[in-house]
């Protein structure tokens, strides 16, 4: 008893745990309330294509000498215009913008990686890009990070109303005189600006699991928008900090001193919470549909 | 020029975009372009396990490319197929991230894997290469029709009796293959871009089904061939120009597209 | 159900429905619909919205599996008859940007489920060119499908449903989107199709009014339960009172039929739809 009560104070006293809790529940609201509209409009591709456009902007910006996190911004919000210049509509549609975009974002990633020699291992560079760790996120960009939490946070308040209605039928939108374009672009801008956020701190593969896992989860058991956001910012930061207190824990129990790395120890939680609802509430509610795509449908609230 | 890992390069770049030529059809046009890229992506998760537990790499590959591409499937029918390969997507790389954290010398080959190196492709790969690609257009060519009807009228198909299920299995299964024959060689990212690029630029080009799969191979192969030969002139990665030049093909096609529909007088449209 | 009585004999009936009961999700969606459809003939089944048509129409086509009662397709029952059964789909939502001319749909028609690409020859062609002919298609049918207008695209897919000689054609709603005109033209289509190819056509629509000229025989659905006979028979304000099981009255007024709730219906419910615990749509 008093062994665990002491092994938790020093869990919560060491200062990577501390900035990796904070980092990694302003990171998990965002992605969770950006996330819910990402799957119920079908951008989820999207989603994740930002954390690798952005990182084709973190490497550059690291070769001209700025933050990576400038690259990532900037890079995100180009590629979110060029995914509207392709115009193509529908789900679908979009699905094939986002991975022509994409698909040019790689070629340049590996273009920058190539020509980076600020780097002494360009593997070194994608590996952390892509898994990310949060134990070794600095400090000193908790008051950036909050920033854009809180930037990304006020877009989609402001536009929470236009966007659901646009979300449940473009043609109701319309005809109540939503600029749905202009909807669109705006959500999409906060979709990169939120999944910048969290690749740049916590890595490609948490960025994309946090932002469709809790959305996808609660999606299940709620059709109420308002309830969705509100549980699965709930449901995101506890699969954080669940996965960040095992993976910490698990440098002491594991037998090689070697922990369980945080970003799998969270994407484990995240999918143990999907499959607990997912299979949960399947003989509850949901006649069996061929199209499960229509049947996300939110109500407005 | 033309030494011999220049002459393997230029032959397995043919293989791949051959192939990817023809998958990739089938992937624009049933709006598969996340699972394109999560199986790929997901898969050298595979490679990284593989080397953990000292066996083939390939054999990695391409036990997590299937394993990706059954959950994407069984997932899907519960789910949009996007948030079914956004999960997948994550679920793999976790392991990937767990099994690099194992093992310390492992890091240089994920770059390899994700970029490719295709200038530096032996001999012996491409007999496995050319196999498992014949076989992917194998599975298509037999396919064709049953795959083409369920991918634009899902409805009418399951009518006539064809099983859409299993089209969607079959496909995400030869996708998976596909990566596998590819990433070892062209890497996750190059193959992802050519899945992508040439067959929507041949979709909008032209009207008939053979003929986009025919184009969207050849646009493919163009793509692969100039984008080794200017990589070997300047000495700037592959990846960077394949991903260039599919996004132009692209481009091209769209703009092509528009041209013929300006040029399609707009009374003969009222005709019928 | 008394009210489904089958007056024709079975010999040149193609499609026999047979006490046809379907349960889902625990709820009874179709019960004890019985009803036949000659060759050549054209049904119409009506109903509003929730009222069982399409499982009944997913029923015929053995999608939905039934929980009794069966559908004899040419005397035969089971997948095997599923050859013999054209399908057109309620919504046909085609991508413009598939690279499949009308008439590349119109041969998939053919031979969409066999395996292999398929090979060009002269009698394919000769095959869907007739198919053309037969939904006036000549306007459109070497234009991109997904961009044809929603008629045409429905006249595509009939045409692709007809292709390879089904004894019976399905289709779900085909007026649903259609303006007067429009609707008026496919109805003549589709009956001169049926008797033309001598082929049994049975399509769902929620008005009965732009096929009251066409129809042989309606079947009209209420509460998953059915009545059919012909429009002369089942359009009648005792048969639909008894079906809906409370009094309700059929109006003629300037041509068009009105059903309207009778003297003793509740309140709530609302005149044209007399309601009684109608399933949805599934």
């Amino acid at each position: 008893m008093d062994g665990s009560t002491q092994a938790l104070t020093g869990f919560l006293s060491n200062q990577p745990v501390q900035t990796a809790l904070a980092v990694s529940a302003i990171t998990a609201l965002v992605s969770a309330a950006v996330g819910v509209f990402a799957v119920i409009r079908g951008q989820s591709f999207a989603g994740h294509a930002f954390s690798g456009i952005g990182a084709a902007g973190g490497s550059g910006a690291v070769l001209v000498g700025v933050q990576p996190l400038v690259g990532f911004v900037t890079i995100n919000v180009a590629a979110a215009g060029a995914m509207e210049m392709i115009g193509l509509r529908g789900a679908r549609g979009r699905n094939l913008a986002t991975g022509i975009v994409l698909g040019v974002a790689l070629g340049l990633s590996a273009l920058f990686l190539a020509l980076d020699t600020a780097y002494t291992s360009r593997s070194g560079t994608t590996v952390s890009i892509l898994f990310g760790s949060l134990f070794t996120v600095q400090p000193s960009l908790l008051p950036t990070v909050a920033v854009i939490g809180v930037i990304v946070a006020g877009l989609i308040a402001a536009l929470y109303r236009p966007l659901l209605l646009t979300s449940v039928s473009r043609d109701l939108a319309a005809v109540r005189g939503v600029p749905i374009r202009l909807v669109g672009i705006g959500y999409v801008v906060a979709l990169a600006l939120a999944v910048s956020l969290s690749a740049v701190t916590i890595g490609a593969i948490l960025s994309t699991a946090l932002l469709v896992g809790p959305a996808a989860t609660v999606l299940h058991v709620t059709r109420r928008t308002s309830t969705a956001l509100a549980l699965a910012a709930v449901l995101g930061v506890a699969a954080c900090w669940i996965g960040i207190l095992v993976s910490y824990a698990s440098a002491s129990w594991s037998t090689d001193a070697r922990g369980w790395p945080v970003s799998f120890c969270i994407v484990a939680v995240v999918f143990i919470f999907y499959l607990s609802t997912s299979y949960g509430s399947r003989l509850g509610r949901r006649p069996r549909s061929p199209h499960p795509a229509h049947d996300v449908s939110p109500r407005p609230d | 020029m033309f030494q011999n890992f220049m002459i393997n390069a230029f032959e397995t770049a043919a293989i791949v975009a051959v192939v990817a030529g023809v998958v990739g059809f089938f992937t624009v046009l049933r709006g598969a372009a996340f699972p394109a890229h999560a199986i790929p992506n997901g898969a050298f998760a595979g490679a990284a396990g593989a080397s953990l537990l000292g066996i083939s790499t390939l054999v990695g590959l391409g036990v997590f490319a299937l394993g990706g591409a059954a959950m994407i499937a069984s997932l899907g029918r519960r789910e949009r197929v996007d948030v079914a390969a956004a999960l997948t997507l994550a679920l793999l790389l976790g392991l990937g991230d767990l099994f690099l954290s194992r093992s310390n010398e492992y890091a240089s080959e994920v770059f390899s894997l994700l970029f490719g190196e295709i200038l530096g492709v032996a001999s012996y790969e491409i007999l496995p290469t050319a196999v498992l690609g014949l076989l992917c257009i194998v599975v298509i060519v037999a396919l064709y029709r049953p795959l083409l009807l369920s991918s634009i009228a899902p409805d009418v198909a399951e009518a006539r009796g064809v099983n859409t299920r299993l089209m969607n299995l079959a496909f995400l299964g030869v996708l998976a293959l596909t990566t596998t024959m590819a990433v070892p060689v062209v890497g996750a990212f190059l193959i992802f871009s050519l899945l992508i690029g040439p067959p929507a630029a041949a979709l909008a080009i032209t009207d008939r089904p053979l003929r986009a799969m025919a184009l969207s191979s050849l646009i493919a192969l163009v793509t692969v061939w100039m984008a080794i030969a200017v990589s070997y002139s300047t000495n700037l990665p592959v990846g960077f120009f394949v991903g260039c030049f599919s996004g132009i093909a692209y481009a091209a096609g769209r703009w092509w597209s528009m041209r013929k529909d300006v040029a399609q007088s707009p009374r003969r449209r009222r005709l019928s | 159900m008394s009210t489904s009585e089958r007056t024709s004999s079975g010999g040149s009936d193609v499609l026999v429905v047979e006490d046809l009961s379907v349960v889902l999700g625990g709820r009874t969606v179709l019960d004890g619909v019985g009803f036949s459809a000659a060759a050549g003939s054209f049904t119409g089944l009506i109903g509003s919205n929730g009222t069982g048509k399409t499982t009944l129409l997913k029923t015929i086509l053995g999608i939905v599996q039934p929980t009794s009662g069966r559908v004899l397709i040419d005397g035969g029952a089971g997948s095997r008859q599923r050859p013999l059964v054209g399908y057109v789909p309620q919504k046909i939502e085609l991508e413009p940007d598939a690279p499949l001319r009308a008439r590349d749909l119109i041969g998939l028609g053919l031979d969409g489920n066999r395996l292999g690409i398929p090979w060009p020859s002269a009698n394919r062609r000769r095959l869907i060119d007739a198919m053309i002919d037969a939904v006036n298609a000549n306007g459109f049918a070497d234009r991109r499908v997904g961009l044809l207008s929603g008629g045409e695209q429905q006249r595509v897919m009939i045409a692709h449903a007809l292709i390879s000689r089904p004894r019976l054609l399905l289709l779900d709603e085909p007026l649903a989107n259609l303006d007067i005109t429009n609707s008026h033209e496919v109805v003549k289509l589709l009956s001169h199709i049926a008797t033309d190819q001598n082929i049994a056509i049975v399509l769902t629509a929620h008005d009965m009014n732009p096929l009251l000229q066409a129809m042989d025989r309606i079947v009209y659905l209420a509460g998953g339960r059915a009545a059919s006979g012909t429009t002369a028979e089942v359009v009648r304000s005792e048969t639909l009172s008894d079906l809906y099981g409370h009094p309700v009255e059929v109006v003629h007024a300037g041509g068009r039929v009105l059903v309207v709730a009778g003297e003793c219906a509740d309140d709530e419910n609302p005149p044209t739809s007399p309601p009684r615990d109608e399933p949805g749509v599934v």
